[in-house]
């Protein structure tokens, strides 16, 4: 019983751990059909921002939750503006771009703050359940990955940002003879995306670890997460990560931890051979 | 003083030029008519006076406050709004959210999506439809409903009868008549459907290779036979 609970929460924790990476990347994706390549960077800047915060002294959960989404959301903005804004419409050209920024970042934080591992301490010891023990951060990651998708379905389906964003993405020339800035939008909607993949790096740099580096390990598994998904936001992300965390993680049990990132690859693989569109291409396409 | 007063207006699509030039006057609360055969420039004008299209040459002032070089949204802002062709409504949002679009700008949202049902009362019954799942005449219901919310002191509408049955055409033109005297709207109406216009407007602007040519007092009996006779339909 004990180990059922336990073979539960690993799972969920790998579907959780795909929801946060890929989250950021969705929504930029989903909502702009942009690739953002330097989003694996974007979470690593979320990282060192929790780094930075923790060393002067603020408190962890203020660097993780408050700090890091607003610091990468700003930064967003900023790249909205500067690149992205010039490109809407040319995948490849956003592609390349968003490439060329990834290597920027990685090698300007690596001078300014040297290559080299960054520790950040775990804000929560384990939990026993019956002989086994479970990282209570486990479980506030599940909880936090059922944040993101909750706090997205209510912001799109409920507010009216949320409206005005799913109508702009629709057709930005008609909001505008409505008087809605569609520029604005678009901009905002980056910066929120960035948000997300800010705040995701900071959730995991307890576990991960925080290096210049890092991105390159997110940006392989949410990108096949989003790209599986399709074009709906919510739903994509969800099936996709339910679906490919668990066979991974399954995988991971029976046969070891290499066996489970390849089998997630080539899930990924069979199930876009299946259906091209994505998940969400094909089913539940009306969804959010 | 005139609400829109376009002058020597020039527009393109990149280098390939459209309007050569348009010269035209709306008071407020007039209904104006545009007409012209197909490919004459007639969208093109509209989509140029929403701001859409960026003008090369020429003036476009709005109460007398010179707009050429203001965005769609600002625009809209000030009070101009646009029906397009084909209605472009929100495939995958509700009737409801259509609206909710459309009163975006003003303070009492509810109360003045409430009042464009009851002068559209088909709508009622569609609220939670998804406006892709409209029929066309439904959908141009729609659009213009959308459009109004706003209050708009000029609506700018291309070809709202394309394809819709008459009894939606009727309700559209007591629909426009009756808020354009009630909120004091302007609307440049273009419109191959002669009785329609008629029925709307006292004056008509002919329009041929981007090129406003005449202007036609159409408000008497022979009204719609006179813009026939010059458009050669
Ligand atoms: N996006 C575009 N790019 C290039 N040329 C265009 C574009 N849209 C329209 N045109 C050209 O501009 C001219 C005017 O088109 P416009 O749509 O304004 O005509 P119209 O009078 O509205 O015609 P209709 O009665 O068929 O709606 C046409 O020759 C058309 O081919
Ligand atoms: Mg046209």
């Amino acid at each position: 019983m004990d180990y059922t609970i336990v073979v539960a929460i690993e799972l969920l924790r790998a579907v959780a751990g795909l929801v946060l990476i890929s989250t950021g990347l969705a929504i930029i994706f989903g909502m702009m059909r942009v690739i953002n390549i330097a989003h694996g960077e974007f979470m690593m800047l979320g990282g060192y921002t929790v780094v930075l915060s923790a060393k002067a002294g603020v408190n962890i959960w203020i660097a993780m939750l408050v700090l890091a989404p607003l610091t990468v959301g700003l930064f967003g903005v900023l790249v909205e503006r500067l690149i992205i804004r010039h490109l809407y419409g040319r995948i490849i050209d956003t592609l390349l771009a968003t490439w060329g920024l990834s290597l920027f970042l990685i090698g300007f934080v690596a001078v300014v703050f040297g290559n080299k591992l960054e520790g950040v301490a775990t804000p929560f010891s384990g939990i026993a359940i019956g002989e086994y023990s479970v990282a209570a951060y486990t479980i506030f990651l599940i909880g936090a990955a059922l944040a993101f998708v909750a706090s997205i379905y209510l912001a799109l389906k409920y507010s009216k940002a949320g409206l005005i964003a799913r109508a702009t993405m629709q057709n930005p020339e008609m909001v505008e003879a409505l008087g809605v800035n569609s520029k604005l939008v678009f901009m905002t909607t980056f910066g929120v995306g960035a948000a997300f993949s800010g705040l995701a790096g900071a959730l995991l740099a307890p576990i991960s670890g925080v290096i210049p580096g890092m991105g390159v390990n997110f940006i392989g598994p949410a990108f096949i997460t989003v790209v599986t998904g399709g074009s709906s936001i919510i739903a994509g992300t969800l099936s996709a990560s339910g679906l490919l965390g668990s066979i991974s993680q399954s995988t991971a049990f029976l046969a070891g931890p290499v066996y489970g990132d390849a089998m997630l690859f080539f899930a990924a693989l069979v199930l876009l051979r299946l259906l091209p569109q994505g998940i969400t291409g094909r089913l539940f396409t009306r969804s959010l | 003083m005139s609400l829109l007063e376009v002058r020597n207006l020039r527009a393109s699509y990149g280098r390939i030029p459209v309007l050569h030039q348009i010269d035209l006057t709306v008071n407020a609360g007039e209904i104006v008519g545009v007409v012209g055969h197909n490919g004459m420039g007639k969208t093109t004008l509209l989509r140029s006076l929403m701001g859409h299209l960026k003008t090369s040459a020429g003036t476009v002032s709005l109460r007398d406050r010179d707009v050429k070089g203001l965005s769609a949204h600002k625009r809209a802002r000030l009070g101009v709004t646009l029906v397009p062709q084909g209605r472009d409504i929100f495939g995958n949002l509700t009737v409801h959210e259509n609206l909710m679009l459309g009163a975006f700008g003003t303070q009492d949202q509810s109360a003045r999506i409430d009042e464009m049902i009851s002068i559209f009362p088909r709508l009622a019954d569609l609220l939670d439809r998804k406006g892709g799942a409209l029929s066309g005449g439904e959908q141009q219901i729609l659009a213009l409903a959308r459009a109004l919310c706003n209050r708009p002191s000029l609506l700018l509408l291309d070809e709202p009868t394309e394809g819709v049955q008459p009894s939606i055409v009727l309700e559209m033109a007591t629909a426009l008549k009756s808020i354009s005297q009630t909120e004091n709207l302007a609307v440049i109406l273009v419109e191959q459907n002669i009785a329609f216009i008629q029925s709307l407007a006292e004056r008509v602007y002919t329009i041929s290779n981007g090129v406003i040519e005449q202007e036609l007092s159409v408000s008497g009996p022979n009204g719609a036979a006179l813009i026939t006779e010059t458009l050669g339909f």
